[in-house]
């Protein structure tokens, strides 16, 4: 009596080829970007050495380590983060605890969504326009700092407003019932128990401001610098800018060394997203309501 | 806190000790109150500072751009121009046709591929994967996203180029195929993420009443949660569009850079970004090169833009709905 039917045979097969097809097409999405990167580790993996991380260029970039690049970086990274933590965390505050549902939320939510989808290179021309020449700040840390932080702002809003708003309503109801005020609901319940989420959100910015080349390019980094810069109006190398000189400005680079560099840009890249992903899904699990 | 709280409650000599209750006894203006009240404003500084700060980009590049438009500026041949001969000493021209046309071609192409791999991947990992499969499928492609635009381009330029002109037997592989590849595997992770979120957002009783009125999965997934997520997936797809429209490096290194209306895929061209990228740093601040490479700016951030407001209208369009 359930014996299947021809009917029922036809339908299991499309089902299959459709479950087939759909897996073919995700296969063909993500296999050629792995082999790309097999491809990277393959050519520049032998380069990978501690005179390479911590040494300094020679020859005219064509030989030697990538430190004052690698340096430059986290000096770059490290400014933007103290500049678009705050102001994020505050935003998501304002959007996650006090704004209401009305146009003029909106409006913010309508500008962080834009704030995230202009070109980086437009943020290049914010970043000449307004803080190199405008504030006078001229091409430095400091300049292209600011217009990175300005830049993956909505990463930080985003991932702390998430981790706010899954702090379930009844504990600020409760906190609240007890006669604290909103802010001192927010800085003893709300985000102790978001603090976490936002740090998630912090690792992606710093992996995004990591890679990020266009928007210095014109305030801050430089091609080449003999010396390691020492405070936030010096100039200095960025890992990003170096691979693009390397690879398209300086010739006769031999090849391993622009894979090398690449390699290490990725791997950095994608070892504080696995970090970030590794803890949102600690966090998940360990998630009390 | 436990001290604060417990005064604020019942602060002493509170009403009920003095019999008549007054609205002054309602009044916590004390130091709690105050502190509030700036942290208030802190955070709506915070809240407020997008709006400024995507006002500020607008004003700051039509600031510096500004001297070309009212002045050297045509109109008619900065957009129906392919002579970009910004340089020329004599008679210098500012037509972006041909960039607009390189552009366009690059982002054309690699939606050509992303739009369907994206979808299809995001249908696979949303309605047909399980359990672990799909929590590996999602973080793999949440970490190809995130792979920066400069190591694409460095792909296009070293391993993509030699394997084009070995396959086509063309003698340069700096093309708007390449481009359009290398901007399509990087535009699909992000839109496969967004489109597995709109489907996701289908309530899972659409697919129970289906499946109850005796729907297989497949018809299930084409027939009902498609049709229910299409403007999510339209809005991934337009942030696709957005994302390839504005970027920088990967086609700066990938399309040959050469001022070109592409004819086929196998020509080289030049994208908008990729002319700010590349002669930003020769031109002197105020001249004439520099405002026109600003007027491209303008230019860019008006239409992704209204790209992205597209975008926005279209998905809350299905939250609504």
């Amino acid at each position: 009596m359930f014996a299947a039917t021809e009917l029922n045979q036809r339908d299991k097969n499309t089902q299959t080829l459709f479950r087939m097809g759909f897996m073919l097409v995700t296969a063909l999405l993500i296999l050629p970007v792995l082999l790309i990167l097999a491809t990277l580790v393959y050519k520049g993996g032998s380069i990978i050495s501690a005179e390479f991380l911590f040494g300094d260029p020679t020859n005219g970039m064509r030989e030697g380590g990538i430190f004052p690049a690698l340096y430059g970086t986290v000096w770059l990274v490290a400014v933007a983060l103290l500049v678009s933590v705050p102001l994020g965390v505050a935003a998501a505050v304002y959007l996650s605890e006090y704004a209401g549902d009305n146009w003029f939320t909106r409006v913010i939510n309508l500008a962080i969504i834009n704030l995230a989808g202009v070109p980086s290179i437009v943020h290049a021309l914010f970043g000449v326009g307004a803080f190199v020449l405008f504030f006078g700040i001229g091409t430095s840390i400091l300049a292209a700092s600011l217009t990175l932080a300005i830049m993956t702002l909505p990463v930080v809003i985003v991932a702390t407003r998430e981790s706010l708003q899954a702090v379930p309503r009844e504990f600020r109801e409760a906190c609240w019932n007890m006669g604290a005020t909103r802010w001192q609901t927010i800085r003893r319940v709300v985000l102790p128990n978001a603090v976490s989420g936002i740090l998630t959100g912090v690792i992606l910015e710093v992996s995004r401001t990591t890679g990020e080349t266009a928007p210095i390019m014109f305030t801050g980094a430089a091609f080449f610098l003999p010396f390691l810069p020492e405070s936030v109006f010096d100039q200095t190398m960025a890992l990003s800018l170096h691979l693009y000189v390397i690879t398209t400005q300086v010739p006769g680079v031999p090849e391993a060394l622009p894979f090398g560099v690449a390699l290490v840009l990725i791997g950095m890249v994608l070892l504080m997203n696995s970090f970030s992903i590794a803890l949102r899904m600690w966090l998940r699990g360990r998630k009390k309501w | 806190m436990a001290n604060d709280i417990a005064e604020g409650a019942s602060p002493a000599g509170g009403p009920a000790q003095r019999g008549r209750i007054q609205a002054t006894d309602f009044d916590r203006r004390d130091a709690d109150w105050y502190i509030d009240q700036g942290i208030q404003l802190l955070v709506f500084i915070g809240g407020i500072s997008a709006i400024v700060f995507i006002i500020g980009i607008f004003v700051f590049i039509t600031k510096e751009g500004f001297g070309f438009i009212f002045g050297e500026m045509d109109f008619g041949q900065f957009f129906t121009s392919p002579r970009w001969r910004p340089t020329s000493e004599y008679n210098p021209t500012y037509g972006i046709l041909a960039l607009v046309a390189g552009t366009a071609s690059v982002t054309g192409l690699a939606m050509l591929i992303a739009i369907p791999f994206s979808l299809g991947a995001a249908i696979y990992i949303a309605e047909f994967a399980t359990g672990k499969t799909r929590e590996y499928l999602k973080i793999l492609v949440e970490l190809l996203a995130a792979i920066p635009s400069i190591v694409w381009g460095f792909i296009g330029l070293t391993i993509m180029n030699p394997l084009i002109i070995k396959i086509f037997d063309v003698p340069i592989g700096l093309t708007v195929l390449n481009a359009g590849v290398i901007l399509g595997l990087m535009a699909a992770p992000i839109m496969t993420s967004i489109a597995e979120d709109a489907l996701k957002a289908v309530p899972d009783r659409y697919r129970e009443a289906a499946e109850a009125m005796g729907a297989t999965h497949w018809q299930v997934t084409i027939k009902v949660v498609l049709p229910a997520a299409r403007n999510g997936l339209l809005g991934a797809v337009l942030l696709g569009v957005g994302r390839g429209f504005g970027e920088t490096m990967a086609v700066l290194m990938a399309t040959g850079h050469a001022i070109n209306l592409p004819s086929s895929i196998f020509d080289s061209v030049r994208a908008l970004t990729a002319t700010i990228a590349a002669e930003l740093g020769e031109t002197a601040v105020g001249s004439n090169h520099y405002m026109a490479l600003f007027t491209i700016g303008i230019f860019l951030f008006v239409v992704t833009f209204v790209i992205n407001l597209t975008a926005d209208l279209v998905v809350r369009g299905v939250r609504k709905g």
